[in-house]
């Protein structure tokens, strides 16, 4: 008796282990309506535009908020079809740019934070906080992949340029949810910064690569 | 083709573990935690909360001894093992520095504006909140964290601070998730926790506050919140808001059982 008990308690447990564990949509609107009314009333002091951006979510961040990076298929295509769409190649079409200067912009995480105020200090990329990049820089993140030798590796072709810079233009036309910033879209990095970084990956003179 | 690009598929995936320079670096990183170790200055700003807890302060020049910290009045042994929870007196859920604030108000006679002034130091700008909440934290050292998950405000707090760690905003698209997702990522050389991962969260969540040798001073979980919002590219947090405390009450269901190691010390 005390063993079958025992089985339908971890039976129990288990279930509900289960269901907390369960991606997809979070059943409870009501947590979720409470948690943006608390998240307005948390950012009161600061710069008022600043809030109203963030208290207004996209509806690519208000999806993969919902389904917490996990989306069911469909709605991952939906986003990738969406955000591929959303992607502006320069009119120049010139896509390799200068890997020096995609050197400090892979360095630079200023930009966009409440304490910098200077609008004419462009913005960088903060690449290294979660790549490894140049094998000399020794002090990058882990949080994306490693993309030392990524040109050697990879080849340095007109469909890879496209490639690499359409993924830092907007990643999610590539994988929906992605944790990676869309430079691109959102307007963090310029066209032509972002040729810089493609350079910084492909060129083979660029310290990746040699 | 294939077998010409089989060493270099070997060599980029051995790279972390080849690279002598990384090696030494990371190192060097635990040589100089071990050298910290030995002295936390943490002490300093407990031995400073203390003074400031015991000496008759604000318009009713009143100490702030008889605070009820959630065990009740005067009682600050184990206080901070039981934080954040819910308050009957002001019907909140409250973290160790909001309730710090409703003791500046009720016992000392504080504005709640003025209780909350200054709550992150700045060079020759000492911040008593930091001290007191130093002192508080490090009288329940050694103990379990047990935060009660079970009045109702509590256990909306949770759900709250849950859809909280999940919710992507901004120009990066950054939630805390961005970071506290994944077990054994860095931002550049700084480990992460995985914040729903009870080992990591036991280790990290228990040991804010914490003297923060790249700042020089003692930084609360307050701070520690404000700082991440603030590379979320977020505007300020409010100081004790809603939102800091939900965020709380989640990790310290994650974080339940692990030893209060309080006041910390950290890069």
């Amino acid at each position: 008796m005390r063993i079958l008990l025992t089985a339908v308690y971890s039976l129990f447990a288990l279930v509900v282990l289960d269901a907390g564990c369960a991606s997809g949509p979070v059943s409870d609107d009501g947590a979720r309506q409470r948690a943006e009314q608390v998240f307005r009333e948390s950012f009161t002091h600061g710069n008022r535009q600043m809030a109203e951006n963030v208290e207004r979510q996209d509806e690519v961040q208000e999806l993969c908020t919902r389904y917490r990076n996990d989306p069911p298929k469909d709605v991952a295509e939906k986003i990738e079809k969406a955000e591929a769409a959303s992607i502006r190649y320069p009119v120049s079409g010139k896509l390799l740019g200068d890997w020096r200067q995609g050197e400090k912009i892979a360095q630079d995480g200023y930009g966009m934070r409440f304490t910098d105020p200077d609008t004419k200090r462009p913005n960088g990329g903060g690449c290294y906080n979660c790549h490894g990049i140049a094998p000399a820089e020794i002090s990058y993140g882990t949080v994306g992949p490693n993309l030392q030798r990524f040109g050697a590796q990879r080849g340095v072709g007109e469909a890879m340029q496209r490639y690499v810079y359409g993924k830092i233009y907007d990643t999610q036309g590539f994988t929906a949810c992605s944790q990676m910033p869309r430079f691109g879209h959102n307007g963090v990095l310029t066209e032509e910064q972002i040729t810089h970084l493609v350079a910084l990956l492909l060129d083979p003179a660029s310290p990746v690569n040699r | 083709m294939a077998s010409h690009r089989l060493p270099a598929l070997l060599l980029a995936a051995m790279l972390p573990c080849v690279c002598p320079a990384q090696q030494d670096a990371q190192k060097e990183v635990e040589r100089y935690r071990q050298l910290l170790a030995e002295g936390n200055p943490a002490d300093l700003f407990e031995a400073r909360g203390e003074e400031l807890w015991k000496a008759p302060g604000g318009p009713k020049k009143v100490s702030l001894e008889q605070c009820d910290l959630g065990l009740g009045a005067g009682v600050v042994k184990g206080a901070h093992a039981r934080l954040p929870r819910y308050f009957p007196d002001t019907d909140r859920v409250q973290d160790l520095e909001s309730r710090l604030v409703t003791c500046m108000v009720a016992l000392q006679g504080f504005k709640p504006e003025e209780a909350m002034k200054n709550p992150f130091s700045a060079p020759g700008r000492p911040s008593n909140l930091e001290a007191l909440a130093s002192y508080v934290a490090g009288e329940s050292k050694g103990m379990k964290l047990d935060a009660p998950l079970s009045h109702p405000r509590e256990i909306e707090a949770f759900q709250v601070g849950e859809q909280l760690f999940y919710r992507r905003a901004g120009p990066h698209d950054f939630a805390c998730v961005s970071c506290h997702g994944e077990n054994g990522k860095r931002i550049r050389l700084q480990e992460l926790p995985k914040l729903t991962d009870p080992n990591d969260a036991r280790r990290i969540f228990t040991s804010w506050p914490a003297y923060r040798v790249s700042q020089g001073t003692v930084r609360t979980m307050q701070h520690r919140l404000y700082d991440c919002y603030w590379q979320m590219r977020h505007p300020q947090m409010d100081y004790t808001s809603e939102a800091s405390i939900a965020l709380e009450v989640f990790m310290a269901k994650y974080a339940k059982g692990g030893e209060i190691q309080a006041p910390g010390l950290k890069r």
